[in-house]
């Protein structure tokens, strides 16, 4: 069998899952997921690449079996894309959740860089020399939590996680 | 032959599931359903393991086609044990959960989904251990991944939709890595039965074994939450409902250690990759258990320590020696067991004190002694202390480690100690801050009801167990590990006329003289239709 793959496919491949990437890097869940069907897909295409040569339907019977293509790729394709169906749809419901709950379907802070930017926010002082300490200030109140409206007015406590369901603010810094 | 037992791990709970599924209303029945297919999965996988252990690997070729055009089922001794400690371990979550739901009225909670994704992912485990072909361990992890999904964002909370998208983006992530692998492993050697692909990766180049080896090997790694790529575990796992962390954390990692494990021993015995692996496990150890310290909330603790640990298992695969394999062995079934039942008295505690969080928590030494128990055995076997299971396992790895003999593995030798010290250090913490400080505030005055103590201190117990039973299952490991280094009873017990296995596909593939690969098609379309549900 020759193994020489046809190049249309390995571009395409290689464009899908390039874009899906990028995407994949977004805040957004609703991009994260066009992100993922875009990968999937490019996988799949990669698994086209792989099967080998183009051949006949593998029916016994119907093509002499040199002329045949390989089904298992096709079969395993086939399983990869149900798959990937099912999850898109749920990622797309937990994005849909996400807007319900925030207004918006943006991957939050992970905990712990809430609270180290939190601390450092507190303290006000700049841990790192090569960083100013109103760049800081402002770093922090973004990093934050893009959902509570106000940076940092003195006027309320501060606790996080406790203004996640209010009001739904338009992410302030937009990608 | 008993190979019709193979199968029922997987295909119990699937048929539960949809029982379950179809009584959603009825949330009694639905229990006592899962509970009934729950131990029969335990009946079941402690029968494999007698098997496996007396009468070599027991092997099933799905749908009768013969290994490599089918997909086999095969339960050997690494995974005829993980299973039963893993059936183990869903049971007493199971109860645990019920009687949870029993206390709290079923209210808030969909818990007509709950029955249905948590038999779901005990298939997707079992799948897991079982399969003996690449394809389908994929279709495994995502039958489990996508029962965790649900599982993890229970109910729908902010802070669950906030810990559940990283999970979820991760999990989708490393399953993409992993299926690109498949691809290529296919594409290098015309086959995924992992038998055969013991045989055949030997004779590919050994440049493109080395990529293929990277590509699984990363995949895994993320599912098991090895340092560089661990950051979303101790984010996510904390946010879940009690039990649903607890069965995570007991069994999802392992199953990336589970993974790992049969990649290197059965498919890669070159060990190429050992020391990235090895440098790879004491950074984890390390950088886990330094982040554990760090914390103030009993389950961010937890999760932590889970992640250092996981670097133990990690250490003993790397040194590939026979007493590594076997002590890596030994430590996933005492730490399956050990971070559950944790993860459970911590959700039990959480009930008490209404929270989790060690700078409000207090005074309960006094107000539930018998809680204070509960939480100090396991949490004294995961640090190691020396009658307890995890001495012993930690014990293995660090005979395991001077055995080898290299400077990296004494480094992690050294790593392996300060660790366990680490644990204690971090545990003791959290015992003296939840259980001896006084209270800030005073805790609510509430109790917990009996039906959750019992399957919390039932798995404490199996952990102690483990120390009881120690001999025995130590040399059943020694022997998995001598299974797994020379790699020909698995081997051969799959493909039993050289390269070809049991199954009637057999004759009918005599006659065209073609590429086998043509019939598998119809087996795996078969097993896609079960996991659509």
């Amino acid at each position: 069998m020759e193994m020489s793959p046809a190049l249309v496919l390995v571009l395409t491949a290689g464009a899908l899952i390039g874009c899906g990437v990028y995407l994949l890097l977004e805040r957004s869940l609703s991009r994260i997921v066009i992100g993922l069907v875009l990968v999937s897909n490019g996988v799949n295409v990669m698994y086209l690449v792989m099967s080998g040569r183009a051949g006949g339907p593998p029916l016994v019977g119907t093509t002499p079996t040199e002329e045949m293509s390989d089904p298992l790729p096709q079969a395993m394709v086939l399983t990869a894309i149900v798959i990937s169906l099912g999850l898109s749809a749920f990622v797309l419901a937990m994005a849909y959740r996400s807007w319900q709950l925030h207004g918006h379907d943006e991957v939050q802070d992970d905990l712990e860089d809430r609270r180290v930017a939190d601390r450092l926010a507190k303290v006000g002082t700049p841990d790192r020399a090569d960083e100013g300490a109103a760049d800081l200030d402002v770093e922090a109140a973004e990093a934050r939590d893009e959902t509570e409206e106000t940076p940092l007015p003195s006027t309320s406590t501060n606790q996080p996680g406790l203004g996640a369901v209010e009001t739904p603010a338009r992410g302030g810094d937009a990608s | 032959m008993n190979t019709w037992l193979v199968p029922l791990p997987v295909v119990i709970p699937l048929v539960a599931a949809g029982l379950t599924l179809a009584l959603g209303g009825r949330s009694r029945l639905q229990g006592i359903i899962s509970a009934i297919a729950i131990t029969l999965v335990v009946l079941a996988s402690g029968a494999l393991m007698y098997l496996a252990h007396h009468d070599g690997p027991q092997v099933v070729n799905v749908g009768e086609w013969s290994a490599p055009v089918g997909i086999s089922l095969i339960a050997d001794r690494l995974s005829a044990l993980m299973l039963l400690i893993s059936a183990i371990v869903l049971l007493c979550v199971l109860l645990y959960s019920l009687a949870q739901g029993l206390a709290d009225g079923n209210e808030g909670a969909p818990v007509a989904i709950y029955h249905p994704t948590y038999l779901v992912l005990a298939a997707g485990v079992a799948n897991a251990f079982l399969t003996g072909d690449l394809f389908n361990l994929y279709v495994g992890f995502e039958i489990l991944l996508g029962a965790s999904f649900v599982l993890l964002t229970l109910g729908g909370t902010g802070e669950r939709i906030r810990a559940g998208s990283i999970y979820v983006v991760v999990s989708l992530l490393s399953s993409v890595l992993f299926l690109i692998a498949i691809g290529l492993v296919y594409a290098a050697t015309g086959t995924l039965n992992m038998a055969q692909l013991a045989e055949r990766l030997g004779n590919i180049d050994p440049g493109m074994a080395l990529v293929l080896q990277v590509m699984l090997l990363l995949g895994f790694l993320i599912k098991a939450a090895v340092f560089p790529l661990s950051a979303w575990l101790p984010d996510s796992y904390p946010t879940a409902p009690a039990p649903v962390t607890a069965v995570f954390a007991g069994l999802l990692t392992k199953v990336g250690v589970y993974a790992i494990l049969r990649t290197q021993t059965l498919m890669f015995p070159e060990g190429r990759l050992d020391d990235v692996l090895l440098v790879a496990s004491i950074v984890t150890m390390l950088v886990g258990i330094v982040g554990a310290v760090a914390q103030d909330d009993l389950k961010r603790l937890l999760s932590f320590t889970l992640v250092s640990h996981i670097g133990y298992m990690i250490f003993g695969v790397a040194l590939a020696n026979k007493a590594g394999l076997a002590a890596a062995i030994f430590y996933v079934a005492h730490h399956i067991t050990v971070q559950t039942a944790l993860f459970l008295v911590s959700g039990l505690i959480e009930r008490r004190g209404g929270t989790t969080s060690l700078e409000n928590l207090g005074s309960l030494a006094r107000l539930a002694p018998a809680l204070g128990v509960l939480f100090f055995i396991p949490a004294m076997n995961l640090a190691g202390i020396p009658p307890m299971s995890g001495f012993l396992g930690k014990v293995g790895l660090l005979q395991a480690g001077a055995e080898l003999g290299t400077p990296l593995a004494y480094v992690g030798v050294a790593a392996g100690l300060l660790t366990s010290l680490l644990t204690l250090y971090a545990i003791v913490k959290a015992w003296n801050k939840a259980f001896w400080q006084e209270a800030p505030e005073p805790l609510p005055e509430t109790s917990i009801p009996r039906s959750m103590f019992g399957p919390a201190a039932a798995l404490a117990a199996v952990g102690l167990a483990f120390a009881v039973v120690g001999g025995p299952l130590s040399t059943y490991t020694a022997s998995a590990a001598t299974d797994l280094q020379s790699r020909t009873p698995y081997v051969s017990a799959v493909l039993t006329n050289g390269d070809r296995g049991d199954g009637t596909s057999d004759e009918a593939a005599d006659d065209p003289t073609q590429d086998p690969s043509e019939t598998e098609s119809a087996t795996d379309d078969a097993t896609d239709g079960g996991d659509d549900g």
